[in-house]
C-alpha cells in the first residue's frame, strides 16, 4: 500500500431510533450511499456528495451529515485540499475536474462593500407609495441625439436607434446549456423569466422545441463548438450571445461527454448521438478583435440587424481593454463573467486560480469605457457569484447595467451546490439527463420558485433604491459614491473607485 | 427675469432672499446677475476668488494671456461686513480668448477655450477659483447670510434683467465660498435646493466629456450637464430639462408612438445624465430662465408672474417681497418645467 484510502469527506449517519426504514433515502440517492441489509439501512459515506437529497426527503429527520469527520494534521500550507489533490493526481496522472464555482478562500469583495441610505438631508422613498423604476435597456445607445423641431414644435428624432432588450428588472438568468442541465430545468427557468419580464440564456446547447413558447425571452448562444446554430435558431432568440470565455474556466473550452448526448440532445445540438460535444478553447474563426467584430457583424447581418448581439468574456486581467475593443464592434453588450462563475465541469486548477473577481472587473471595465467616451456604445452585464439583491445593487453601483445569475437560479430549484454537476447524477434533476432523475424536477413548481426568487430580489432592489433616495435604476449605475469599502485595502479601493467607510 | 430686458438693481432680490433665512444657516449665499457689464458685453467676464492675490494672480494672469487677451481686470469692489469674514479676494477679468487656439471644427471655439480654461484653473487648485465665466454676467457669492453677502458686494449697485439668488444651508463644506450657489459655466448659472442622489453617476458621466468636478458639492454638476446638453449636444432647453428629469416609463408607455420614440431615445441616451433625489432647480442664461423639480417634486417650487416679470422661488413669500402686486402665483406639477424667455 502506498497511499491507501483517504479519510472520507463526509459522514452520513442514520439515527436508528428515528428511522422508519421507508427507504426514501435509498430511492433518492443517485450516488449509492444507502442500501438495505435485512432490517437495517446501511450507509457508505464515501459515496456521499453532500447533495442533501436524502436529508430533504427523510420524513423523520433521521439522517445527519458531518463534513470532514476525520482530521488531517492541520497545517496552514498543506491543507486537506492540497494533500488530497496530490494523492488523487499521484494515482491518476490526470487533470482534476470540479464543478460549480471557485472554491478557494479568497475574500469576497461584495461582502466588503456597503450600500448607502438617506437620512434627513434627502428623503428616502417608499416603494409602496412612489414609483421606483427598475426597467433596464440592454444594447447600444447613441452618445447624442439629433432631435429636430418641426413647425408647430413637435419633436422629430433623426438618430436611428439600435434595438435594445427591454428588461423589467436588471436580473437575467445566464447561459446553462441543455446537456449541462436538464430540459426540465431549462423549461422552469424559461417560464420564470417570461413571467418576470426578463431573459435567460440557452447556453451552447441549441434551443429545444419545448422552449419555443418562451423564445422571446431567450438569448441564444453561439460558442466555439457552434452546437445547435442555424438560421432558425438565431432568428428565434430575442438576442444572440457569442461566448468567448467563461469565468469558471477562462481560456479553455468545454466538453460534454458522449454518454450525455442522448437522442434529444443530439437533435438540439445537431451532433450524432453518443458523440462527445467538444467546444474548442478559441473560436477557430476568432483569432483577433477584428475577427470578433466580423462575427458580430455576420450574426447581425444574418438576422437583419434586428437582434442585439452580446459577447461574453471571462473576467481576466485585461478585461477592461478587451471590453473596450468589443464596444467598438457592433456588439450591444459585453458579459463579464467573474472568477466565481459556476460551471458543470472545469479543471479545478482553472476554476480556482484563473481570472479575477467580478467586482474589480466591472469597475475597471466601466472606468475604461468612460475614459474612452464609449460607455453608451455597450451595456455591461456582470455575472459570476451573484448571491442576492445586495450583490446586484453593488454590481450596478460599480457600473454594470444588469447581472446574470446562474447558480442562484439552480439553488432556487433545489440545488445544494454539492459541486458534482459533471458526474451527471444530480439527484435534484438539474444537472443530469437520466430520465428518472430529470423527472424529479417538476417544471411548474421549479418555475414558480425561480420566479419567486427574481421577484423577491426585485422587491429588495426597489427598497434599496428607495432608501438611497433613488427612483430609477440608471441613477444607481456607476454611482460609486453610494458605496463604501469596509476593510478593503487602499489599492483595491482605487480600482473600485470607492472611498472607505467613514470617509 | 424681466422678459423685456428692463433691468432691476440687486436690492429687490436681496430682500426676497432674506425672507427665506430659515432655509439658510448663514454660511453661504450668492447672486448672479445678467446684463451687468454692457461696456464689456463681448468679453467673457471671469469672476475669480484668489486665496492670496500676490501669489496666485500671477499664475492666472499668465494663463489668460496664453489663451487670449485680458481687455481689463480689476478687483470686484467689496465692503467689509462685521459678520462676514473675507477669506478670498474677488477679482474680475474681461477676457477675449484667441479662437485660433480652439480645436479645429469646434462649433463654439471661444466657449471651448473658456470652458477648458475654467476646468484647468479650478482643477489645478492654485489658489484661484473661477466662479463665473459668461459674457455680461457675474456671480457674487460668499460664506455668510444673504444680506451680508449682498452688502459685501453691494449688489444694489448692479443692474441686471435676470437675477438668480441662493441661500445655503451647507452640510458638506460649510463656509467654503466655492460651495455657495449660483454655480456657473459660460452663459448658464444654476441655483439648486436639494441633494442629488445620482451625483456619483452624473459626475462620472460628465467627467467622461472632459469636465472636472472641483467644488466638492453636487450642484456644480448641473451647470456642466446643462452646458453639455445644450451647447455641445444642441438640445433646446425643453429637451435638456426633459433629459435631466425625464418622465417615468409608465408615462412614456402611454404616449403616442412618435412621442414615445423620442422620449425613449432621450432616456436611453441620457440615462447617466438624469438627476435623481429631491431637487428644485432654477437655471438661467442670457435669454432664458428655467425652473424644474425632480419627478416627484420633493422640493417646493412656486412661480409668480407680473407683467413682463417672471419669478421662480421656493416660497411665495419671497416673490411677494419682490413684487407685492404679483398677478398670478402657480405651483407647477412634478417634473414640469417653467421656462421664461426674454424678448428677442
Amino acid at each position: 500500500m502506498t497511499i491507501g484510502s483517504l479519510p472520507p469527506r463526509y459522514r452520513i449517519s442514520i439515527d436508528p431510533v428515528r428511522c422508519m426504514e421507508c427507504e426514501r433515502c435509498i430511492e433518492n440517492c443517485s450516488y449509492g450511499v444507502f442500501r438495505r441489509d435485512g432490517d437495517r439501512i446501511l450507509v457508505n459515506s464515501r459515496n456521499c456528495t453532500a447533495c442533501h437529497r436524502c436529508i430533504a426527503c427523510c420524513p423523520r429527520d433521521a439522517i445527519s451529515l458531518e463534513e470532514h469527520p476525520c482530521d488531517y494534521r492541520s497545517h496552514p500550507l498543506w491543507t486537506r485540499e492540497a494533500r488530497e489533490a496530490i494523492y488523487n493526481q499521484a494515482r491518476t496522472g490526470k487533470i482534476i475536474l470540479a464543478g460549480m464555482g471557485n472554491a478557494l478562500d479568497y475574500p469576497v469583495i461584495f461582502d466588503r462593500l456597503v450600500l448607502d441610505a438617506c437620512q434627513v438631508t434627502n428623503p428616502s422613498l417608499d416603494p409602496l407609495r412612489e414609483p421606483i423604476e427598475l426597467r433596464t435597456h440592454i444594447g447600444k445607445k447613441p452618445t447624442r441625439l439629433d432631435l429636430r423641431r418641426r413647425e408647430g414644435g413637435d419633436v422629430e428624432l433623426q438618430t436611428p436607434l439600435t434595438p435594445n432588450l427591454q428588461v423589467e428588472t436588471p436580473i437575467m438568468v445566464g447561459h446553462m446549456s441543455y446537456g449541462a442541465i436538464s430540459l426540465n430545468a431549462q423549461v422552469a427557468m424559461a417560464r420564470a423569466v417570461t413571467k418576470a419580464g426578463t431573459f435567460m440564456g440557452t447556453g451552447e446547447g441549441g434551443l429545444h422545441s419545448a422552449l419555443y413558447p418562451y423564445q422571446d425571452h431567450m438569448i441564444v448562444q453561439v460558442a466555439s463548438g457552434r452546437f445547435g446554430v442555424n438560421i432558425d435558431y438565431l432568428e428565434r432568440g430575442a438576442a444572440i450571445e457569442i461566448k468567448v470565455g467563461q469565468g469558471a474556466k477562462p481560456g479553455i473550452g468545454g466538453h460534454l461527454p458522449g454518454e450525455k448526448v442522448c437522442a434529444d440532445i443530439s437533435r438540439t445540438r445537431m451532433i450524432p448521438p453518443g458523440s462527445d460535444a467538444i467546444s474548442p478553447a478559441p473560436h477557430h474563426d476568432i483569432y483577433s478583435i477584428e475577427d470578433l467584430a466580423q462575427l458580430v457583424r455576420a450574426l447581425k447581418e444574418a438576422t437583419e440587424w434586428k437582434k442585439p448581439v452580446f459577447v461574453k468574456i471571462a473576467a481576466v486581467h485585461n478585461a477592461a481593454a478587451i471590453a473596450a475593443g468589443i464596444a467598438r464592434s457592433p456588439a450591444d453588450a459585453v458579459v463579464i463573467d467573474g472568477f466565481r462563475g459556476g460551471t458543470g465541469a472545469a479543471p479545478r486548477v482553472f476554476r480556482d486560480h484563473v481570472g479575477i473577481p467580478i467586482e474589480a472587473a466591472v469597475a475597471s471595465v466601466d472606468k475604461k469605457l468612460r475614459e474612452q467616451g464609449i460607455r453608451n456604445e455597450i451595456s455591461v452585464i456582470a455575472s459570476g457569484g451573484i448571491r442576492g439583491s445586495a450583490d446586484v445593487a453593488k454590481a450596478i453601483a460599480l457600473g454594470a447595467d444588469a447581472v446574470y445569475i446562474g447558480t442562484a437560479a439552480l439553488v432556487a430549484m433545489g440545488c445544494r451546490v454539492c459541486g458534482n454537476c459533471y458526474r451527471g447524477l444530480c439527484p435534484w434533476g438539474i444537472a443530469t439527463q437520466r430520465p428518472d432523475l430529470v423527472q424529479r424536477l417538476n417544471p411548474d413548481a421549479a418555475s414558480e420558485q425561480v420566479a419567486n426568487l427574481i421577484h423577491a430580489w426585485t422587491l429588495e432592489l426597489a427598497e434599496l433604491l428607495g432608501a438611497a433616495g433613488i427612483n430609477s435604476i440608471e441613477s444607481l449605475r456607476g454611482n460609486r459614491d453610494r458605496l463604501r469599502g469596509y476593510m478593503l485595502d487602499e489599492s483595491l479601493m482605487q480600482v473600485l473607485d470607492v472611498r472607505q467607510v467613514g470617509a | 427675469m424681466d422678459r423685456k430686458r428692463r433691468t432691476m438693481d440687486g436690492s429687490g432680490i436681496r430682500q426676497a432672499l432674506s425672507m427665506m433665512n430659515e432655509r439658510g444657516s448663514g454660511e453661504g449665499a450668492g447672486y448672479v446677475a445678467y446684463g451687468i457689464y454692457p461696456d464689456y458685453r463681448d468679453c467673457y467676464a471671469l469672476h475669480v476668488f484668489f486665496d492670496n492675490i500676490r501669489e496666485n494672480k500671477k499664475v492666472v494672469d499668465a494663463t489668460l494671456e496664453q489663451w487670449g487677451t485680458i481687455e481689463h481686470d480689476e478687483a470686484i469692489p467689496t465692503y467689509d461686513q462685521p459678520n462676514l469674514r473675507a477669506v478670498h479676494t474677488p477679482w474680475r477679468y474681461f477676457f477675449k480668448p484667441d479662437p485660433s487656439l480652439a480645436l479645429p471644427g469646434s462649433a463654439t471655439p471661444e466657449d471651448e477655450i473658456v470652458s477648458a480654461l475654467v476646468m484647468r484653473v479650478n482643477a489645478a487648485r492654485c489658489g484661484a477659483l473661477i466662479v463665473s465665466s459668461g459674457k455680461n454676467l457675474g456671480v457674487f457669492k460668499a460664506g455668510g447670510w444673504p444680506e451680508d453677502v449682498a452688502d459685501f458686494y453691494r449688489i444694489e449697485d448692479y443692474e441686471g434683467y435676470t437675477w438668480l439668488a441662493h441661500n445655503r444651508y451647507p452640510t458638506n463644506t460649510p463656509g467654503w465660498w466655492g460651495g455657495a450657489h449660483p454655480f456657473n459655466l459660460l452663459g448658464w448659472s444654476v441655483v439648486h435646493n436639494g441633494e442629488i442622489t445620482s451625483y456619483g453617476t452624473n459626475r462620472r458621466y460628465i467627467e467622461s466629456f472632459g469636465y472636472t468636478c472641483t467644488m466638492f458639492t453636487d450642484t456644480e454638476v448641473v451647470a456642466y450637464l446643462i452646458d453639455l446638453l445644450m451647447r455641445r449636444h444642441g438640445l433646446d432647453v425643453d429637451l435638456a430639462v426633459r433629459a435631466l428629469a425625464p418622465p417615468f416609463w409608465e408615462e412614456i408607455d402611454r404616449m403616442p408612438e412618435a412621442e414615445q420614440e423620442w422620449n425613449r431615445a432621450l432616456r436611453l441616451t441620457y440615462a447617466s445624465a438624469m438627476m435623481n433625489g429631491p431637487f428644485a432647480i432654477v437655471a438661467a442664461d442670457a435669454d432664458t430662465m428655467v425652473g424644474f423639480t425632480d419627478r416627484s417634486k420633493l422640493r417646493p417650487m412656486v412661480v409668480g408672474e407680473c407683467a413682463d416679470r417672471l419669478y421662480i422661488s421656493s416660497e411665495e413669500a419671497a416673490i411677494r417681497a419682490m413684487e407685492p402686486r404679483v398677478e398670478s402665483i402657480t405651483m407647477p406639477a412634478a417634473g414640469e418645467p417653467v421656462i421664461g424667455r426674454v424678448a428677442p
